[in-house]
């Protein structure tokens, strides 16, 4: 039973002006401007995006500065934003073979049409703080004469082969699932996973992720190829009978190779884990690949022995959205469930003082 | 989907394939510059909504859904009747109802409105695609093999 509790406005209500000031800080400092967070604290923003499931940079970038840098509340401030908007519709897939490539590499094959191209990469760096950059602009990027070959995904270079599975294709008959319309009835199939992991959040993947290789529910992953730039997006005019281009995101998309299954029937395979997220996200990508692969145990007929093939405790549990409401919500007042308790607590003594 | 349409159809996509693509301020710019920009009548917005952008599992198979994005868009109708549509990313209501206007334009005059404003923005995105693509290819890594030993 729930019994209203009155009282506390004016203290929500100054505690809410406290935060606006304690957001701005000191007055002597600048205020952001939200073109300065989208510029300078871009994979801040990627991951506000990604897990807020909302592509939209300007407004990633004012749910971080209202969330004073909290990265979970800013995506949260994102997904309360996206209900109050209508929904047109559904794109067209993306095609990530004719990504407009900013970076893209392989660990599986040294030499690969297209080539491996590192682009603005952390990798090879040697992570030591660097005092210089504070408030001094960068040099130019270097440039090359681009020689405008095609980059095709590796997995269909090793797919040509027969070497790997293929990407697989819808179900005759079965519609896209999409958990923003309908709750989630388990067990899912391997679409509404992808959608579910790709708002998830990073490191709740990135933990699941590391325990496949550290053996709950090994999978021998190589990554086959990340790749990272910029796609259309095409959407179907009704009204024009045809689909046009609404734009470009940047996407990262990670194709994890992993060990082989076959059967009486088909020679043995690679198998696959798929990541793909909204802006530069290479290591939520990785993990989400990971992950995807994980899950798919039951399809591969392998024991599920570990958290990460678990498909209800993964997606259950994925979302940072909902695990911070459910978390958090234990602050707020439960005067009348802890006094039930109290007076059963007190009770029980009772008895077992009367009982010596 | 874009398979089968016409080529009038594919010039119309075209152009609003450019103007989608084109950065707001430079299409402001063109649109600013261009002269006897016809009176409209807005027929629906513009308007902000969400569109639901899917991808594919392995970047090839069955589609799934990948997330939303703000999605802008505005239908107007000239004064010589021809109705316009405009789509594009994100939430500036002035670029989506440019757009519109431009695409109900080009209706009449697709010559003027192709060499105005769809090539010039055409040239500017590509040479900004050309100059991206040359940053990244510096990147590249040129393996080479070292003989190690000499036996």
């Amino acid at each position: 039973m729930y019994v209203a509790v009155k009282g506390g406005e004016a203290a929500i209500a100054n505690a809410h002006r406290l935060l606006a000031d304690r957001r701005r800080g000191d007055r002597a400092v600048p205020a952001l401007r939200l073109d300065q967070i989208v510029e300078q604290l871009g994979l801040a923003v990627d991951r506000c995006m990604g897990e807020g499931s909302l592509y939209d940079r300007e407004l990633a970038a004012l749910a971080i500065l209202q969330a004073r840098g909290d990265l979970i509340e800013a995506i949260f401030l994102v997904r309360a934003y996206r209900t109050t908007l209508p929904r047109f519709g559904y794109s067209e897939p993306i095609d990530t073979g004719a990504m407009k490539i900013e970076r893209r590499i392989s660990a599986t094959f040294k030499d690969l049409p297209g080539g491996q191209m590192l682009g603005p990469t952390f990798d090879y760096t040697h992570r030591l703080l660097d005092p210089s950059i504070v408030g001094e602009d960068a040099e130019v990027p270097v440039v090359r004469e681009a020689e405008g070959e095609q980059a095709p995904r590796v997995t269909d270079l090793l797919g040509r082969q027969g070497l790997i599975e293929p990407d697989g294709e819808l179900a005759e008959g079965e519609e896209v699932g999409d958990l923003t319309r309908e709750p989630l009835d388990f067990p899912l199939d391997r679409d509404l996973r992808l959608q579910a992991l790709a708002r998830g959040d990073e490191g709740f993947l990135l933990a699941l992720g590391y325990s496949t290789q550290r053996g709950y529910g090994r999978t021998h992953p190589f990554v086959g190829e990340i790749r990272i730039g910029e796609v259309e997006v095409e959407f179907d005019i009704a009204e024009l009978g045809f689909a046009v281009s609404l734009g470009r995101v940047r996407v990262t998309e990670c194709q994890m190779v992993n060990q082989f299954k076959g059967s009486a029937t088909i020679p043995p395979q690679f198998t696959r884990g798929y990541g793909l997220v909204f802006g530069q996200a290479e290591r939520k990508a990785m993990a989400m690949s990971l992950v995807d692969r994980a899950l798919r145990a039951k399809e591969f007929g392998e024991d599920i022995v570990a958290p990460a093939q678990d498909e209800e405790f993964v997606i259950s549990h994925s979302d940072n959205v909902q695990a911070t409401g459910f978390v958090e919500h234990l602050k707020l007042p439960h005067y009348v469930d802890f006094q039930a308790e109290l007076d059963l607590i007190r009770r029980m003594r009772a008895e077992l003082e009367g009982v010596e | 989907m874009t398979t089968g349409i016409s080529a009038e159809q594919s010039a119309r996509k075209r152009a609003l394939d450019v103007l989608a693509a084109a950065p707001a301020k430079a299409l402001a710019e063109r649109w600013e510059a261009f002269g006897d920009k016809p009176g409209h009548q807005r027929i629906r917005g513009p308007e902000t909504g969400l569109v639901m952008v899917r991808g594919r599992a392995g970047g090839g198979g069955a589609p799934f859904n990948l997330g939303e994005a703000t999605v802008s868009r505005a239908s107007v109708r000239i004064v010589t009747g021809e109705v316009g549509h405009g789509y594009c990313l994100g939430r500036d209501l002035d670029k989506a109802e440019a757009i519109a206007v431009i695409d109900a334009l080009r209706q009449c005059d697709a010559a003027k409105v192709d060499a105005e404003i769809i090539v010039p923005l055409e040239e500017l995105i590509s040479t900004g695609d050309d100059k991206r693509a040359e940053e990244t290819a510096a990147t590249r890594v040129d393996f080479f093999t070292m003989v190690r030993g000499d036996n």
